[in-house]
């Protein structure tokens, strides 16, 4: 005979409530017990409403995202290190070393208060790899329903050395274009969690700040101009960077990197690997004759580790093009993605 | 080496390419069938590897772009129902009807889901039992039997809320309507390997005597497609009326018998309509009255009508193969991807979407390698 047993009691603390954001005594709670120890830094600590810091004189970049991933967990990293990597990389791409970071929070309403310690320990580890401080933040819970579990703002401020000058201006013709790392890990990984999807693979988020791996290369090679292909993938970037810049792009499809198991994924899924999301990867223009030391020190850092030459900038001053030497000789236009890619029927 | 760098490798495709060129000695057309095929020769740009004498020209099969575009409109109408999670193929849903289409009914609150297979949407009945859902069945024989398996789950599981709204579609009856088409040029088919597998090659028997159109099947890597031609165009040249499965490491001259008698089971012929080209006898197939308990034309009452719209541009002669994607005067100026006038622009799978793509600003291009 089964003994009647009283129900674990329900325990508020487990779970996000209103109140955690109502800035009464539970927000306080939230931001004393996990906040403000995992994030610690003395400019945090001084508890003011806004971060209050010296700077120095010269040119500081300026940055802001907002990440909504979904799912929040997924092979090779979370919600919260993708919100700290991914400003930290667009300050890189200013030629900034990041310095700051803000982190504002929307919860759901019954958001389970574990997995935000174990996004707030992933964002800890992330901002203490790429040696940035959350200076400051904010914490909103909205009605269940009204958002997706939790979404997360980071801003970002970094200084520029005055050596330093990455524009697009600066883009001539003759640059190499060296890509860090294999191409459509993020998108597929996040792909593939999507349940209605039914694959396995084991591709991981190639999720990771690039700041330091950066600072080393542009203290040994002029860089011209980067930026890291996220959402839209390898194309749309290098579209954006032809029109603005008024260049002609050549790639090379020999030359680009794509897993395995991500070019499978794509076939299977009908997704072509170039508008594929990344989220850990630089593309690098710099001066020809750097283009092998550049690929040389890349690979001296493990994020960097598959990089590589994939193409040219052939003519200045032209509209801006983007186009694939393909692998029997052929030569293609390059698009930016129109819509989202979705999967298709066959 | 995997897959699809063996069917890729540039010796290989090379070699492929100058035995076409070695074998042809005067002018032919081919027709690859399917949109897969077509979308293959565009990327790898395999068009600048043959002969001039050789001219391609692209048939009428991307499921989606044959779809009419009444019952596109019937599909979103339904989808807006608000007991009803209508559930469909991705590349489904951005094709447009008269006002809407899935996605923009979507963004106004219908529930409209993006599923990988019908199978999903058979879950989604299972987990939804206060809902009716709705499966977009469109497509050729390759999709057609998971549908036929999707139907069997869905009675196995006594579900009395999925149903399919079907838009289905057979090969062999168009290829016959092609072929009988007085201003026809095609010469011979490239059929979809992934189409036969599913159907086997008996009904190609019969065209290729029937019409004494030289048929060759074939896959969609680079090396696939260019080995299909070259058999192509060696029958062509010998004046032979045959089918060659130059796909055999996946079609079966039989067909996937299990797969068909599922078919047949669920499914029976009908004279169907597809997007710009019209009705082509027994060419469509619906699912037999002692299933209609799932089939959402019944279950809604909706009554199939014609298309009473008139495509302004050129898709119907461009499937036929009677034109080019490029000879349209509406092809990339009122006509794109983002507002499509016409059947083969309408999916990213059609031939118009296909040259948009990769061929679009093919001067421009020219002229930049020069």
């Amino acid at each position: 005979m089964k003994t009647k047993q009283c129900p674990l009691p329900y325990n508020p603390k487990d779970l996000i409530q209103l109140a955690h954001g109502g800035g009464g005594k539970l927000t306080h709670e939230l931001i004393s017990t996990m906040f403000y120890p995992a994030f610690s830094n003395p400019i945090l600590n001084e508890q003011h409403d806004g971060a209050i810091f010296d700077c120095k004189e010269g040119r500081m970049a300026y940055t802001t995202d907002s990440f909504v991933v979904d799912p929040i967990f997924f092979n090779g990293g979370d919600i919260g290190d993708l919100a700290v990597n991914g400003t930290v990389n667009d300050l890189t791409c200013c030629g900034a070393t990041p310095l700051f970071l803000t982190a504002a929070f929307i919860i759901e309403e019954g958001f389970p208060m574990s997995d935000l310690q174990r996004i707030v320990e992933s964002m800890k580890k992330a901002s203490q790899k790429a040696g940035v401080a959350i200076v400051t933040g904010d914490t909103k819970v909205v009605d269940k329903g009204k958002c997706d579990k939790i979404f997360i703002n980071t801003s970002g401020i970094g200084i520029i050395d005055p050596n330093i000058h990455i524009h697009s201006d600066r883009i001539e013709e003759g640059d190499s274009i060296i890509i860090s790392g294999k191409i459509g890990q993020h998108g597929i990984c996040i792909l593939s969690t999507r349940e209605s999807l039914g694959f396995e693979t084991d591709v991981a988020s190639d999720t990771a700040s690039l700041n330091h791996m950066i600072q080393s290369l542009s203290e040994s090679v002029p860089i011209h101009f980067m930026r890291d292909p996220t959402r839209g993938g390898l194309s749309s970037t290098l579209n954006e960077i032809a029109d603005s810049a008024s260049v002609r792009i050549e790639l090379d499809e020999e030359s680009l990197p794509i897993g395995e198991s991500v070019l499978s994924a794509c076939e299977l899924l009908g997704l072509d690997p170039l508008y594929i999301a990344n989220e850990g990867l630089m593309l690098i223009f710099v001066p020809k004759k750097h283009a092998e030391k550049t690929v040389e020190l890349l690979k001296q850092f493990p994020e960097g580790k598959d990089a590589c030459i994939i193409g040219k900038v052939t003519a200045k001053n032209t509209d801006g093009a983007v186009l694939l030497n393909t692998l029997y000789g052929g030569q293609r236009i390059i698009e930016m993605l129109r819509g989202e890619q979705l999967p298709r029927i066959c | 080496m995997n897959e699809y760098n063996c069917f890729r490798d540039r010796d290989l495709v090379d070699a492929l390419a100058q035995r076409i060129r070695q074998r042809i000695s005067r002018k032919w057309v081919i027709m690859e069938m399917c949109g897969g095929q077509t979308n293959a020769i565009a990327r790898f740009r395999l068009e600048d590897l043959l002969p001039q004498d050789l001219e391609l020209v692209h048939g009428p099969g991307c499921p989606v772009c044959v779809t009419p575009q009444t019952i596109i409109d019937q599909a979103i109408e339904l989808a807006q129902e608000p007991d009803v999670i209508f559930a469909s193929f991705g590349d489904m849903v951005r094709v447009p009807g008269v006002n809407d289409s899935l996605l923009s009914v979507r963004s106004k609150g219908a529930d409209v889901r993006i599923v990988y297979s019908p199978l999903d949407a058979v879950r989604l009945a299972k987990e939804n039992p206060d809902k009716q859902i709705v499966f977009f069945a469109i497509g050729f024989e390759t999709t057609l039997p998971v549908y036929a398996l999707a139907l069997k789950n869905a009675i196995h599981a006594n579900l009395n809320n999925f149903s399919l709204l079907t838009s289905l579609v057979t090969v062999p009856a168009a290829v016959a309507s092609l072929m009988e088409d007085p201003e026809n040029r095609v010469q011979g088919l490239l059929a979809a390997g992934h189409v036969c597998a599913v159907t086997g090659l008996e009904e190609y028997e019969k065209l290729a005597h029937c019409y004494h159109l030289p048929i060759c099947v074939t896959g969609f890597e680079p090396a696939d497609i260019l080995w299909g031609i070259y058999n192509c165009v060696d029958q062509l040249e010998k004046g032979e009326n045959s089918v060659r499965n130059n796909y055999s490491r996946i079609v079966n001259p039989q067909g996937n018998i299990k797969a068909l008698e599922a078919c047949n089971l669920y499914f029976e012929p009908i004279d169907q309509e597809w997007r710009g080209m019209g009705i082509i006898s027994q060419s469509g197939l619906k699912i037999r009255k002692e299933y209609e308990h799932y089939d959402a034309f019944v279950r809604y009452k909706i009554t199939q009508k014609r298309s009473c719209y008139t495509e302004i541009c050129l898709a119907g002669d461009i499937m036929k193969g009677k034109i080019q994607p490029t000879d349209c005067p509406l092809f990339g100026q009122k006509c794109t991807p983002d507002q499509p006038l016409g059947a083969s622009m309408v999916s990213s799978e059609g031939a118009c979407a296909a040259y948009y793509k990769y061929k679009r600003n093919e001067n421009k291009a020219m002229s930049i390698t020069l």
